[in-house]
């Protein structure tokens, strides 16, 4: 049996210490080829007519003074007359000429009438008693909440509570397997009452989505000696990559079709674009080298990707590229969905827990969307949680970057704050008091004074409201979080040629997480080479199939197949030098571009010199990873990290700015692959944390419909200047190795708004409930403040 | 491009004096009068008071100078130099990102200065010296700040790069030794996603410390 097994600390090489990426060189000479790069031969540019409006009909559309323009290639109406869209810069009429300037003229030259609809795009509050009973779910419901992580047990109640409005066929259960739909969710659409008459019925803005109860919330509360109060929330924000989304795409037979797509999932794509085009997903070839951010929002090809292959069919197959405007990337191609809510929460004296309660609402767009996971982390003994779901016209949502958890993150450690806050606590003690509550307490009680140190927490706390000199006021705050990150199914081809050339390929993505670098960590680690010496080629339909980047999934996938390929073709290289050494295989080992015998190392042949046994046909190993724990044998990737948080921030009392001045993570993911790239991956949600604590919302103008901010200028990202000192601690050894590897892209962009919101209570002594914290909401919360 | 205001017409009555002057006219003015040589086909239109020459609307020859190579191209006088670069030049270092002069992904040098290849007309490029991100290196070598980059892990996704790349270059280039001010004043003109600014921090003292 092959020995697959992560090797420990004294066996490895290059795992645990620090690579550079791999990829870097190419990206900072203007080398590396993003999918907005491509340019083919004869190439066409597409534009996409888009609906003003929030709300409306298409009434009909005239697109014959376009056609006669000269340069203009094809026109493909996306929705006919009489659709109805649900969300301004919907996609209406798309046109490929063969410049960017003339498709548009011609995109401008398309008359398309509209009858307006009422449109609701506010996320407010709802009306008491607003929230109509969960009828029957339709399958947008369902793609809705699946979109946004919603767990599993709840989708499965609700379809179980309320059944559906459609009868799955067994074409659309074969597509959610596909897809990844939990074999929970599928089997219970297949079993659940169907309602078809609920499909046409019109429904209300506001669904009560959620009613769950635990223990004895009044009796709780009646008991607790402390109750807190408040009004928490996080808006709608948006993904906001800087490359935007998009292809190109080319037939290059009439049975053919390659793509170039900006994606997080280049081995998803084919089977997505197949039913729409009427193609074998064989027949489809999707390639990518590099994609400029995805965050969560690029998994499907998306309407845009399927009509610009629709467009290139009309053009004789010509390549036609498409790549979305600034303002449609911000309107429609990406957004967090919002979540608010009023929570109320217990503790006895010594701070222990009691009580939960909470009635919150968000809007994902025209689906809904669910509750978060709240209370977040702790599971309070007795809890009463409400949620209303807000369906309106702001445009879909997509997962963001550890979806629903920075919400819940927010609704949850605010209100424990400021319960601490009224039991006199310092919310370190408070935090550290209710760990047993958590799933991770052990990993967090390792965390906690690391991060402590780190911040000078200690020395720096001060209760509410008291260190505040002239118009500065200095607080600090925590949170924790915790998130899954188990390896998605991957296969990887390896070959170790007789030069001693070695290759991976491979049909992942590296979205800026360091995929390439840990591959080729993994598989140098094990042959004694170093990373650079690893050829590899991902991104391509042509390679074997692994999954899409997304819940941090992809470490644990490409790191735990590579290893078995790896392992399995050293071993075969070993069978073949063997006889060189005179020793038996077990007895070899591969350490520094040479392979040796253990027990005499100066019995060695160089790497080249042991290719050279190879023979004429090289070496050649399949490694795969099972998305299925109990499959992998061993299993070398494993779910559920912890990570604790702590910003400290000095708040203008006059203007109400709020600067961070110094955020420290401590973070868990198992088996660490590559420090550098692991603390990079931390640094960077740190900042993306800030960003979206002081800075990003997606604002709505309630008269047109239409977003406001849909630029770079007013959707506001922090900045170099607005990043302070950032300490990033990474858990390692005894206790974490031996877990396997686990993802590490989403956790630690959750705690960041929590932590941030608490330490601007901690300094202005009140809280700003809701971010992003921006200087009016602080001063508006510092005059409260002064009135009560 | 969403560009509602009224497009300029073809300019059928060359002399018409206009009362207003739109963004896009205002664009082939200021840009065009003193700078470019005139191309054949030019027409003179009173605008402002004052005779200007207009191009176009349709293509006419330009000639540029890219990392130290001469381009020649038939172009639109609307094309940005960014799209004149990437589209029709095949050098795509620098990237599209906001399209407004908003995020910086776009920087290059116009005679050794940082600009928003975005925002400036093709035209306008011309007898220029413009250099993109892909002439730093020097014979296969990283430039010093390219090699801070990688060293410090200053990139993920990578699209912001070579803009901040190029941003940082140019502010070496005029100090050496960069106060955490002249940070504020060279670099808040470019914007990165992912979050790699604590990279480029430590990638902009290590080059200072080496003498980029």
């Amino acid at each position: 049996m092959p020995d697959y097994q992560w090797p420990d600390p004294a066996h490895r090489t290059l795992i645990g210490k620090r690579t550079s990426r791999v990829d870097s060189p190419d990206k900072v000479s203007g080398q590396a080829r993003y999918t907005y790069d491509i340019k083919r031969p004869g190439m066409l540019y597409g534009k996409m007519v888009r609906s003003p409006y929030a709300h409306c009909k298409v009434l009909s559309i005239d697109i014959s003074a376009a056609e006669k323009m000269p340069g203009v290639k094809a026109i493909e109406i996306v929705q006919k007359p009489g659709a109805t869209i649900p969300w301004a810069g919907d996609e209406v009429v798309a046109v490929a000429a063969i410049d960017e300037a003339t498709a548009e003229d011609a995109a401008r030259a398309i008359q398309v009438k509209y009858q307006k609809l009422p449109h609701l795009v506010s996320d407010a509050e709802p009306p008491a008693g607003a929230g109509e009973n969960q009828g029957p779910l339709s399958l947008d419901d369902l793609g809705d909440m699946l979109e946004n992580q919603v767990p599993e047990r709840q989708i499965v109640a609700l379809i179980q509570e309320y059944g559906i409005s459609f009868k799955p066929t067994e074409e659309d259960i074969k597509e959610a397997k596909d897809e990844g739909v939990p074999d929970s969710v599928i089997e219970a659409a297949r079993t659940a009452t169907v309602h078809p008459e609920a499909g046409t019925k019109t429904k209300s803005n506001y669904v009560k989505a959620s009613v769950q109860s635990q223990g004895d919330v009044e009796k709780a509360f009646a008991e607790a000696d402390a109750v807190a109060e408040g009004l928490y929330g996080a808006p709608v924000i948006v993904h906001c990559c800087m490359e935007a989304h998009g292809s190109t795409s080319e037939w290059t037979d009439p049975d053919h079709l390659f793509v170039h797509m900006s994606t997080q999932n280049v081995s998803g794509i084919a089977g997505q674009m197949a039913e729409p085009l009427k193609l074998p997903a064989a027949n489809i070839r999707v390639h990518q080298d590099h994609v400029g951010g995805g965050f969560g929002s690029k998994f499907s090809p998306d309407r845009w990707g399927i009509v610009t292959a629709q467009l290139s069919k009309k053009a004789d197959g010509k390549p036609v590229r498409m790549m979305l405007e600034r303002d449609s990337e911000l309107e429609v191609a990406g957004a967090r969905p919002s979540a608010y809510a009023r929570v109320k929460v217990g503790a006895k004296k010594d701070g222990t827990l009691v009580a939960w309660q909470s009635h919150s609402w968000g809007t994902g767009g025209p689906g809904g969307g669910g509750m978060p996971p709240i209370p977040y982390c702790f599971s309070i003994p007795n809890q009463h949680k409400e949620h209303t779901a807000i369906r309106n016209n702001i445009g879909p949502a997509r997962a963001w970057r550890a979806p629903n958890h920075p919400q819940a993150c927010v609704l949850t450690m605010s209100a424990l704050d400021d319960l601490a806050a009224k039991l006199n606590m310092d919310p370190y003690e408070f935090f550290l008091k209710n760990l047993e509550l958590t799933r991770l307490s052990k990993i967090y009680r390792d965390e906690f004074p690391l991060a402590a140190e780190m911040m000078g927490w200690k020395e720096k706390w001060h209760p509410r409201g008291q260190n505040i000199s002239g118009n500065v006021a200095r607080g600090v705050g925590l949170s924790l979080h915790t998130w899954g990150g188990r390896g998605h199914a991957s296969d990887c081809d390896l070959s170790i040629h007789p030069d001693g050339s070695v290759d991976i390929k491979m049909g992942t993505q590296d979205i800026g997480t360091g995929t390439r670098t840990c591959i080729a960590v993994v598989a140098a680690d094990a042959l004694g080479l170093q990373a650079t010496d690893i050829k590899l080629y991902i991104g391509d339909t042509l390679y074997p199939p692994s999954g899409g980047s997304g819940g941090s999934t992809t470490p644990g996938g490409v790191s735990s197949s590579t290893r078995r390929a790896v392992v399995d073709a050293r071993d075969a290289l070993f069978a073949r030098v063997a006889p060189a050494l005179s020793v038996q295989p077990d007895d070899l080992e591969a350490r520094d571009g040479s392979v040796r015998v253990k027990s005499d190392t100066n019995r060695s042949l160089s790497w080249k010199e042991a290719c050279s046994k190879i023979g004429a046909t090289s070496i050649t190993s399949h490694g795969h990873n099972d998305q299925a724990a109990a499959k992998n044998k061993p299993d070398l990737t494993n779910s559920g990290v912890g990570g604790v948080q702590m910003a400290e921030v000095a708040v203008d009392t006059e203007t109400g700015i709020v600067k961070v001045t110094k955020m420290v993570a401590v973070q868990d993911c198992g088996l660490v692959i590559d420090p550098k790239m692991a603390e990079s991956s931390v640094l960077g949600a740190l900042i993306m944390g800030i960003s979206y604590s002081l800075f990003e919302e997606k604002i709505m103008d309630p008269t047109t419909g239409r977003m406001l901010n849909a630029d770079m200028e007013f959707y506001r990202l922090a900045g170099l200047n607005d990043i302070p000192e950032l300490k990033v601690h990474m858990m390692t050894g005894p206790g974490y190795d031996e877990r396997g590897v686990i993802g590490l892209g989403e956790p630690p962009v959750i705690s960041s708004g929590a932590a941030i919101s608490n330490a601007v209570a901690n300094a202005i002594g009140v809280r700003v409930g809701v971010i992003p914290l921006t200087p009016a909401k602080v001063l508006a919360a510092l005059n409260q403040k002064a009135g009560a | 491009m969403h560009d509602d205001e009224s497009v300029l017409k073809t300019p059928e009555e060359p002399m018409e004096e206009r009362s207003g002057v739109s963004r896009r006219d205002f664009l082939k003015i200021s840009t065009i009068a003193a700078a470019v040589p005139v191309v054949s086909g030019t027409k003179m239109v009173l605008a402002a008071g004052e005779q200007v020459p207009v191009h176009g609307p349709g293509k006419v020859p330009m000639t540029f100078n890219v990392n130290g190579k001469t381009y020649k191209a038939s172009l639109e006088p609307r094309v940005t130099l960014l799209d004149a670069l990437r589209d029709s030049l095949d050098i795509t270092g620098a990237k599209r990102v906001c399209d407004k002069a908003e995020c910086g992904a776009c920087t290059v040098l116009l005679d050794d200065k940082p600009v928003y290849a975005c925002s400036m007309l093709a035209i306008e490029g011309q007898g220029k010296k413009i250099t993109t991100v892909e002439a730093l290196m020097e014979n296969g070598k990283l430039h010093p700040i390219q090699q801070a980059f990688v060293d410090n892990d200053a990139s993920q996704c990578g699209f912001c790069t070579p803009g901040f790349v190029v941003a940082c270059k140019a502010m070496l280039d005029k100090h050496p030794n960069p106060t955490p001010d002249d940070l504020l004043h060279e670099l808040s003109g470019n914007i990165c996603r992912c979050g790699t600014y604590a990279g480029i921090r430590g990638a902009i003292a290590q080059a200072a410390r080496k003498g980029a």
